[in-house]
C-alpha cells in the first residue's frame, strides 16, 4: 500500500535552491582539516560584498551638494547612525560601522536573493536563508555584547539579569528567567533571519511550481491555478522586498538594543 | 532541507568564507568609506549650521542698526518739536505784549477823546443855557413886556431843562 501512495518525484523541488555546492572544483579545499571549499553561498557572499562596495563608492564623491547616488548612500547611513544613536546613545558611535555594515550586507544578500537573474541563467543564492551563516552573524553580535559587557562592568554584567527595583524574592525567580531569555538572544536573533528568508523563497517556489503544473496540466489548470498563484508570486515578490528590508533592519536594531544593555546594564 | 541535510560538510565552510568576506565588508565598507561618508555629512551639517550662524548674526547687526536709526530719527523728532515749540512760544509772547501795548495807548486814546467830548458836552449845555435863557429873555420881553432879569431867565431854563 505504502508504495503505490508514495508520490511521484516533485518536477519542482522548492528545498534544492538553499543546496550549498562548491565551485570551480574546489570541493576538496582543505585548511586544519576543515573543508572550506568556495561554494555559490561564498561566491554570493562576495557579489553582496562587492556590490555593496560599488553602492558606496558612489557615496564617495563628497559634494558639499550631493547627487541622488550620493544622497542614496547619504540616508543609509544617516539611517544606522540615528538607529543606533537612538538605541545606545553617544557610546553607540563607536559601534555605527559594525551595525552598518552588518546591516547593508544583510540586506544586499537579501535583496540579491531575490533578483530574477534565472532568465539570464544566474542561479541567486540567498545566503541568509542559512543558519550556518545567520547564527555566525548573531554569535558574532553576541559576542560583542558579552565581551563590551564584562570589559565594561566586570562581574557587575550580571547585574542586567536583575531588574532594576525587584524585590529580592522576585529578583531569584526573575533571575533565572532573565538569564534564559538573555542566552536564546542568538538564537532567536539567528533564526528570526534564517526562517523569514528561507519561508520567502520555499513560498515563491511552491507557487512558481503550481504555475509550471498548472500549465502543464492543460489550459483550464492554467486559467484556474496557473494565472492565480503567477498574481500571488508577483505580489509576494513585492512582500519579500519588504520582508528583505525589515529582517536587515531587525537584526541591526537587535544588535544595537543588545550592545545598549551591555552598554549601559539597564 | 539542505541547511540541515548538508550541515556536517558545509558549516565549516560557510563560516570560513563569511569571516573572511564579512570582516572585508566590515574593513573596507564600515571602517574606511562609511566614517568618509559621514564625515562628508558631518562637513555638509556644519557648513549649514555656521552659514544659518553667519545669517543670523547680520541679521541681528541690522536689527542692531536699525534700533540705532530709530532712536536717533526719534531724538531728531523731538528736538525738531522742541524747537517749533519754542518758536511758538516765543511769537505767542511777543504778540502778546505787542496787544498789550496797543491796547494801552488805544485805552489812553479813547479816554481822552472822551474827556474831549464831555468837556465839549459841558461847553455846549452852558451855551444852549446861556442862549435859552437870552432868548427866554427876550421872549418874555417882547410877548408880555416884562422885563426879566439875567439870572432869573437863567433859573427858570434851568428849570425846563431839568424837567426835560
Amino acid at each position: 500500500m505504502a508504495a503505490q501512495l508514495a508520490p511521484e518525484p516533485a518536477k519542482v523541488d522548492p528545498m534544492h535552491q538553499f543546496t550549498v555546492e562548491p565551485m570551480f572544483g574546489s570541493a576538496g579545499w582543505e585548511a586544519a582539516g576543515f573543508n572550506i571549499a568556495f561554494t555559490n553561498s561564498a561566491m554570493w557572499m562576495v557579489i553582496a560584498a562587492v556590490v555593496l562596495w560599488m553602492f558606496m563608492l558612489g557615496g564617495m564623491k563628497r559634494q558639499l551638494v550631493p547627487g541622488r547616488w550620493q544622497m542614496a548612500v547619504e540616508s543609509f547611513t544617516g539611517f544606522i547612525d540615528n538607529l543606533v544613536e537612538a538605541n545606545i546613545g553617544k557610546e553607540g558611535k563607536k559601534y555605527v560601522p559594525y551595525v552598518f555594515s552588518l546591516f547593508m550586507f544583510i540586506l544586499f544578500a537579501n535583496l540579491l536573493g531575490l533578483m530574477p537573474l534565472g532568465l539570464v541563467g544566474v542561479h541567486p543564492f540567498t545566503f541568509t536563508s542559512h543558519f550556518t551563516v545567520t547564527g555566525v552573524l548573531a554569535i558574532m553580535s553576541f559576542a560583542i555584547v558579552l565581551i563590551v559587557g564584562f570589559w565594561k562592568h566586570g562581574l557587575h554584567f550580571f547585574s542586567l539579569f536583575v531588574p532594576k527595583g525587584t524585590p529580592l524574592v522576585m529578583a531569584i525567580i526573575i533571575a533565572p528567567i532573565e538569564f534564559i531569555s538573555f542566552l536564546f538572544r542568538p538564537f532567536s536573533l539567528a533564526l528570526r533571519l534564517f526562517v523569514a528568508m528561507m519561508a520567502g523563497h520555499v513560498l515563491l517556489e511552491v507557487l512558481s511550481s503550481f504555475v509550471i503544473s498548472g500549465w502543464g496540466a492543460g489550459l483550464g489548470f492554467g486559467v484556474l491555478v496557473g494565472i492565480p498563484s503567477f498574481v500571488l508570486m508577483i505580489a509576494i515578490c513585492a512582500l519579500e522586498i519588504l520582508v528583505s528590508g525589515i529582517q536587515a533592519y531587525v537584526f541591526a536594531l537587535l544588535t544595537s538594543l543588545y550592545i545598549n544593555d551591555a552598554e549601559h546594564l539597564h | 532541507m539542505p541547511q540541515i541535510a548538508q550541515l556536517p560538510e558545509i558549516w565549516s565552510s560557510q563560516l570560513f568564507w563569511l569571516l573572511i568576506i564579512f570582516g572585508l565588508v566590515y574593513v573596507v565598507v564600515g571602517k574606511t568609506m562609511l566614517p568618509k561618508v559621514m564625515d562628508t555629512v558631518g562637513q555638509r551639517d556644519s557648513q549649514i549650521a555656521s552659514d544659518l550662524a553667519a545669517a543670523q548674526a547680520a541679521r541681528d547687526a541690522a536689527d542692531e542698526q536699525e534700533a540705532a536709526w530709530r532712536a536717533r530719527e526719534n531724538a531728531n523728532r523731538a528736538a525738531a518739536q522742541g524747537v517749533v515749540a519754542e518758536a511758538k512760544a516765543k511769537a505767542a509772547s511777543a504778540t502778546e505784549t505787542r496787544l498789550k501795548t496797543a491796547q494801552v495807548s488805544i485805552d489812553a486814546m479813547s479816554a481822552e477823546a472822551e474827556a474831549r467830548i464831555e468837556v465839549a458836552r459841558n461847553e455846549a449845555a452852558v451855551e444852549i443855557e446861556t442862549v435859552a435863557a437870552e432868548a427866554a429873555q427876550d421872549i418874555t420881553a417882547r410877548l408880555a413886556g416884562v422885563k426879566v432879569t439875567k439870572t432869573a431867565a437863567a433859573a427858570a431854563v434851568k428849570k425846563a431843562m431839568a424837567h426835560g
